[in-house]
């Protein structure tokens, strides 16, 4: 299952290098990362495929979650379809 | 793959502007339930609701983590209680809402809805029955909602039944005096009822509908604000098209939550319902929508025009997004649910003459209007009437949930809590309609209802 995985919050140095290995140690692989900096804020979307991930979704959800809330940043993971149904026919 | 901006936005109307699924309604035939001991019907009604709705909160919950959506209600709708209620021998029918309530909190819904008479055309005894059983069964359970069809556009108004409807609003009141009559925000008089509306206190699973369904009420009114915001002094066909453009977007999260439901349920899925439902909270308002067209409050002149554009936009945005819509499917307009139309009618620019008006162009009607305490039932039993008359001429669904809020008057504020709000006491007409609700009888339908 293809999910997104979207960061935000103020830049600081390792934001990418925290969510990659917390990923990693889960299983889930990266397909795509796309990321920049809007007003000191740091935006970062990954797609990622979930189907080898070791843990239930909702765990992954809420492990990120917490993570983020450690660090100030906002993580979360979600079924790429809520995207694909609304932005395209 | 989606582009950064795309994902960006959805997640802004999910954060910022009350982007959510209103409601995952199972619909649960009982008709099987019937018995002939009112003792043995119940522990059936209960079985199967709890059997069959066993998993839908956890689903539901499931649902709202994958894919990061709130889904605000999980909730359950049967079939009209009367139908099954009749095989027993009792006129009491309170206990069937005793066994739905304690269902409902069994599988952890916030409401049931179902309590309910379909008697556009005439009374069976059980419709009797659970008419006068309402009064007791709301005040007396908490989750259970009631509904009753007095009209039709195809078999006319049945006066006789919306006489005994004013009369069991204002019961439910006394009843309930002490919570400002909220038993009556639980009861919803209708004309032209549909049997798949998955949206509170009027759900009841229709007699032509599956064993058991799954509904989906999508809402979003802050999404169409925010849309319109960027579209200021834009003309009409503008404005109609960016609602069409959201309402799409919105119905086909609704739609895909709807089939996965759906799937994990092992239940069919039935109809996305399209509506925009607004909630006391700032930012999702359908007030807001109007008066983000122009006007300085709801209730000002334009208002109708304004709440005529916005349904059918939605609805024309929706209907694509979805392979089966049904339900109510357009705006909603509950005063005390709604943060813009408590302000406009705390001030007085909003009154029921304006409401009635806005209900022959809206999805439903008087909805959660809380009027003086003192107000007869016979003067309740004509507002019913004059919205029966609506829907019945103009082949829609009307309804009325009114609280006559025991010892309040105008100006008075009725706390309902939640997500029901808070209710401004608005005037009522001071005219006498007693002599016109005594006759009875039943209005006929209209020529247009000859349409074989």
């Amino acid at each position: 299952m293809r999910a997104i995985v979207t960061v935000i919050g103020k830049d600081r140095v390792g934001i990418i290098a925290e969510v990659c290995t917390l990923l990693a140690a889960r299983g889930v692989n990266i397909l795509d990362i796309s990321q920049t900096v809007m007003q000191e804020y740091f935006t970062m979307i990954m797609l990622v495929d979930t189907a080898a991930c070791n843990v239930p979704f909702g765990e992954l959800s809420r492990d990120l979650a917490a993570s983020g809330e450690d660090r100030a940043l906002s993580i979360r993971v979600q079924r790429e379809d809520i995207f694909e149904a609304m932005h395209r026919i | 793959m989606i582009n950064f901006n795309e994902i960006l936005q959805t997640n802004e109307m999910i954060d910022a502007q009350h982007l959510d699924i209103r409601t995952i309604t199972m619909g649960i035939s009982l008709l099987d339930c019937a018995d002939a001991d009112i003792t043995v019907a119940c522990r059936k009604i209960y079985d199967k609701i709890t059997r069959r709705a066993e998993r839908l909160v956890a689903v539901g919950e499931e649902i709202e983590s994958e894919f990061g959506i709130p889904i605000v209600n999980k909730r359950i709708s049967v079939t009209p209680i009367a139908l099954i209620a009749g095989a027993c021998g009792e006129t009491d029918y309170t206990p069937f809402a005793v066994a739905l309530d304690n269902a409902a909190k069994t599988v952890g819904v916030n409401f049931i809805g179902g309590f309910s008479a379909l008697v556009h055309k005439g009374f069976i005894d059980a419709d009797r029955n659970l008419i006068a059983s309402i009064p007791r069964a709301l005040s007396e359970t908490e989750r259970v909602c009631a509904s009753v069809n007095v009209g039709t556009t195809k078999a006319g108004i049945n006066m006789d039944a919306v006489r005994l409807c004013g009369e069991a609003v204002k019961e439910a009141a006394r009843l309930t005096a002490e919570t400002g009559g909220f038993a009556c925000a639980k009861l919803v008089i209708f004309a032209n009822a549909v049997e798949d509306n998955p949206f509170m206190a009027g759900a009841f699973h229709g007699v032509g509908e599956p064993e058991c369904v799954i509904n989906v009420g999508v809402s979003g009114p802050g999404v169409v604000y925010h849309a319109l915001q960027a579209v200021k002094g834009e003309p009409f066909d503008v404005v109609a098209e960016t609602i069409k453009k959201t309402a799409f977007r919105v119905t086909r999260m609704g739609q895909l939550v709807a089939r996965e439901a759906s799937a994990r349920l092992g239940a069919p899925f039935g109809i996305v319902d399209l509506s925009l439902a607004p909630t006391p909270a700032i930012g999702d308002s359908v007030a807001d929508i109007l008066t983000e067209m122009g006007l300085s409050n709801v209730g000002a002149h334009g208002t109708t025009a304004a709440l005529a554009l916005l349904n059918d936009a939605v609805k024309k945005g929706g209907v694509m997004a979805s392979s089966h819509v049904g339900g109510l499917s357009g705006a909603f307009i509950p005063v005390s649910e709604d943060a813009g139309m408590i302000a406009a009618a705390q001030s007085g620019l909003l009154t029921i003459e304006k409401l009635e008006a806005m209900t022959c162009v809206c999805s439903v009607g008087l909805d959660m209007i809380a009027v003086p305490g003192d107000t007869p039932a016979a003067t309740i039993s004509a507002i019913i009437a004059d919205e029966a008359a609506i829907g019945m001429i103009n082949n829609k669904t009307t309804a009325v949930r009114i609280i006559p809020a025991p010892g309040r008057v105008v100006g008075d504020v009725v706390d309902f809590g939640g997500l029901l709000g808070t209710a401004p006491v608005m005037p009522v007409s001071r005219g006498e309609s007693a002599d016109f609700i005594a006759r009875g009888g039943r209005i006929p339908a209209p020529l247009h209802s000859l349409r074989n």
